[in-house]
């Protein structure tokens, strides 16, 4: 039997995985830093809506989330197209869980740091642009690939919301070959390829972040 | 279009019966990883390479691919080769052994954390490996272990509606299946949600509780 033309549809498929998985991370990332520093706003309010995004999206299932973006948003008089559904649940979802980190990593910056930027009169943004977040963007980095893995195998969900991602591609391929073993192996393998090239990525960003650094850092 | 509370009450018997099976699965799944993930822990400290690397690149290719893909396979592939579980089996194991991955990483960095003394004072007194394990090093590790794996329990609690998609009636399904007959979306998808919120809000708390009781791993 000739599965070429099925492993070709399968790449396609990939293609869209990692569309999907490019566009929810960086969703995901401007949530995880507008809520995980709304956390820790002065504002009461800005602190409430922010511990509400975190746990409203991380209290939920990505799964219950992705449908109600799909078929309950329309009835709002919210259109959206299947890829957009697809990216807002994950990017949100996954922006959550991220806005915890950093959170964590920021509070874990030691006091002496803020105290320091008092004496040298620095506003609040001035401490947290140029002393807080080039510190603390470190240790955020092996969470936040972490993150982006769980966003990746995420994205398998969105083939139940007849995007064609490689998921779904896979199924199609069941479906008409009745071969079960060819396709999932395969999607299998790039998946965890794409999981591979994510920590690789990230731990090469981490080794350019803390270039130099060595004993200056704790 | 909007909410109808006649109509979201009367479903409510209904979604009652996926809520068991969701409940079900998140139990039976929370033992099958509770032991495997210890199994592949120890497996992991072996001092066989035949063992421990072959064992090691399993984990790491169970926790980089999807959850969903890996269910097609029990469920689609197997019976290819001759081995047919029931969806629900096919399932729990799904998750059970996707949990195991990680709660793997717990149970290494528990062990990991009791003092090496201890392993030193009991091959003093001559213990044993089995008995060094039983009777010293487990309770010791396990405690401060159980709020990290209750972590996970609750995350795999949120992944149950992936059993769905292999045609289990959990709560998800029940919903989807009340959607498409009445062909109304907003009041099932949203009491789904709602319920998954409120389990999850709970068990922030019930944490909270464990991590006061048994403290964390590494403090």
């Amino acid at each position: 039997m000739d599965y070429s033309g099925y492993i070709a549809l399968i790449l396609q498929g990939a293609v869209v995985t990692a569309q999907l998985t490019v566009m929810g991370c960086a969703l995901a990332l401007v949530m995880a830093f507008v809520a995980g520093l709304g956390r820790l706003s002065r504002f009461g309010a800005v602190r409430a809506l922010a511990t509400a995004y975190i746990e409203f999206f991380r209290g939920t299932s990505v799964f219950v989330q992705l449908f109600w973006a799909y078929f309950v948003l329309p009835l709002l008089g919210v259109e959206l197209t299947p890829l957009q559904a697809g990216v807002l649940a994950l990017g949100l979802n996954v922006g959550a869980y991220g806005a915890e980190v950093v959170r964590g990593a920021v509070q874990s910056i030691g006091k002496e740091q803020r105290e320091a930027c008092v004496a040298l009169n620095l506003t609040r943004f001035q401490a947290m642009r140029h002393v807080v977040l080039p510190q603390a963007i470190v240790p955020m980095l092996p969470t936040f690939g972490n993150n982006a893995i769980e966003l990746l195998k995420a994205t398998a969900i969105v083939s139940l919301i007849s995007i064609s991602d490689m998921t779904f591609q896979a199924q199609v391929m069941r479906a008409q070959t009745g071969s079960t073993l060819v396709p999932f192996a395969t999607i299998m393998v790039i998946y965890f390829l794409f999981a591979l090239a994510i920590s690789g990525a990230i731990r090469a960003l981490e080794r350019r972040l803390t270039r130099g650094l060595d004993g200056v850092r704790a | 279009m909007l909410w109808d509370w006649s109509f979201a009450i009367s479903i409510i018997p209904t979604l009652w019966e996926g809520v068991k099976i969701t409940i079900l699965a998140t139990l039976l799944g929370s033992v099958v990883a509770a032991v495997a993930g210890l199994a592949i822990a120890l497996l992991r400290r072996s001092t066989s390479l035949l063992v421990c690397k072959p064992v090691a690149f399993l984990a790491e290719f169970f926790r980089g691919t999807p959850l969903l893909v890996q269910l097609y396979v029990l469920f689609y592939v197997l019976p290819d080769i001759g081995i047919t579980l029931s969806p629900l089996v096919a399932g729990v194991i799904g998750l059970g052994v996707h949990y195991a991955t990680y709660t793997a990483e717990v149970y290494r960095a528990g062990i990991d954390n009791v003092a090496r003394g201890q392993w030193e004072a009991a091959k003093a007194v001559n213990l044993t490996a089995s008995q060094t394990w039983t009777r010293i090093i487990l309770p010791q590790a396990v405690p401060p272990m159980i709020p990290a794996l209750a972590n996970y329990f609750i995350a795999m609690f949120k992944e149950t509606p992936l059993l769905s998609a292999i045609t289990i009636l959990e709560l998800m399904n029940q919903a989807r299946s009340i959607a498409n007959f009445n062909y109304r979306y907003i009041e099932p998808m949203t009491m789904v949600g709602v319920f998954f919120l409120v389990i999850s809000l709970i068990s922030v708390f019930g944490l909270r509780w464990l991590e006061r009781r048994y403290g964390r791993v590494g403090s």
